[in-house]
């Protein structure tokens, strides 16, 4: 077996967060109730699309649109995208997409009572480097209201869409930002067992990302599943 | 094999819901795994994504993915569809060959897609198949084959009309689609 075959490795126990979780409300009706049937990784789950800068054109600068810059506070997100071995995942494709500085979608579904902005659309592309490495220069997002519950707000987030090597590598997730009193009151962040896992969805601040008289930086890195180190046998159940 | 002694092991990231508001992702053509020039036995695959009420998921972000044909400059072999407000997906594709299945008795797998179902209310995303074959070739696939034989139908699309096939997901109920741990 050549190592693009080899299997990919189970997530690590409560590092993800479960489809059953009543205090995420819009779960209720949507969660399965069967167990998920384990199958074993083919050449369908092993494989995956590739996405080239060619047929996907990136946008690494989303704090300005079409020469109107956007309002609020400009940011720098910044990381390495690794598997579980601490192996770059050079040349994928990270797609972000987040609230203007008010708080407000640019879509017609978000009624939330906040402004647009002609300035912020909203939406990032980039591919990673040979290190893994990506950069985006953005806004910091607003906090907004949702109906989960009474005064519901989600905090500060910055959505990130990955695909990494193969079908079963793929990962949205959200980041974070540091401090925000909103996150231990949030059930989606909450919704993920580890606390570690949890701490590690926080982007930190970092001095050196950050540039002088221009904008803050923030360091997020990404891991997405590794393989095992040997091929999966016949027969071989994987946990 | 040895171990990258520069580099530091870590956990896989969590996953988060895509939330209500993934749309500014969507390109419609994304749903048209021809758009590049691909030829070959044109198809198209929808349906719809229900919840456990039988409503409409009319904000779910719904991929596929096919090993067969190969992916190519011309063929991305994946593709993306947003669910309206009837819950409706759709796809136009190239239609998959069978793949192998290497390890389970070395045997073949039904023509197939794979397919991710993301949406507000849901953490971590849904893995599931679509199956577009008949007869034989869905008995003797070894995926299908560990499935509860009362459940396979939920993941083995309808051919309504030459090239339209169709298959429905169930959150839940007693349709419930099968989903899996990859
Ligand atoms: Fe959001």
């Amino acid at each position: 077996m050549t190592i693009t075959e080899m299997p990919f490795k189970p997530y690590a126990p409560g590092t993800q967060p479960g489809n059953d979780t009543p205090a995420y409300r819009s779960t209720g009706l949507r969660h399965p109730t069967q167990s998920l049937l384990r199958i074993p990784q083919s050449v369908t789950e092993l494989s995956g699309p590739q996405f080239s800068p060619a047929q996907y054109p990136p946008t690494a600068n989303i704090a300005v649109n079409d020469g109107v810059e956007a309002m609020g506070e400009r940011i720098i997100v910044q990381g390495r995208v690794l598997d579980e071995d601490g192996r770059p995942v050079a040349g994928s494709m990270v797609e972000i997409w987040q609230a203007n500085a008010a708080g407000r979608y640019n879509l017609p579904r978000d009624a939330h009572d906040a402004p647009l902005d002609p300035g912020f659309k909203g939406i990032g592309r980039v591919f990673t480097d040979a290190q893994g490495g990506y950069r985006f220069i953005t806004i910091k997002p607003g906090a907004y209201p949702w109906g989960n519950h009474e005064n519901a707000w989600r905090p500060n987030h910055i959505h990130f869409s990955l695909f990494g090597p193969g079908y079963a590598t793929r990962l949205i997730t959200q980041m974070y930002f540091p401090g925000d009193p909103l996150l231990a009151l949030d059930p989606i962040f909450l919704a993920t067992p580890d606390a570690a896992a949890r701490a590690r969805l926080v982007a930190s601040f970092d001095l050196a990302v950050t540039q002088p008289n221009w904008a803050l930086g923030y360091r997020f890195d990404i891991v997405l599943r590794g393989r095992n180190a040997t091929p999966m046998e016949d027969g071989d159940d994987h946990h | 094999m040895t171990t990258t002694s520069q580099t530091t092991a870590s956990q896989t990231t969590a996953s988060q819901t895509i939330g209500p508001f993934w749309h500014l992702l969507e390109d419609k053509s994304w749903a048209d795994l021809t758009r590049f020039g691909a030829v070959g036995e044109v198809i198209s695959v929808s349906g719809r994504v229900l919840d456990g009420g039988g409503a409409p998921m009319s904000d779910a972000c719904v991929e596929i993915w096919q090993a067969s044909p190969t992916r190519s400059d011309v063929f991305p072999g994946f593709g993306r569809s947003a669910t309206d407000a009837q819950g409706r997906y759709a796809f136009k594709t190239i239609m998959p060959g069978a793949v192998p299945m290497v390890g389970a008795g070395n045997s073949w797998q039904a023509p197939h897609f794979a397919v991710t179902i993301f949406a507000r209310g849901l953490l971590f995303h849904l893995m599931t198949r679509c199956y577009v074959a008949e007869g034989a070739a869905l008995a003797e696939d070894p995926v299908l084959g560990m499935v509860a034989p009362e459940r396979r139908a939920t993941l083995v699309a309808r051919c309504r009309a030459p090239g339209d096939w169709v298959l429905d997901f169930h959150m839940q109920g007693a349709l419930e689609t099968v989903f899996f741990e990859i």
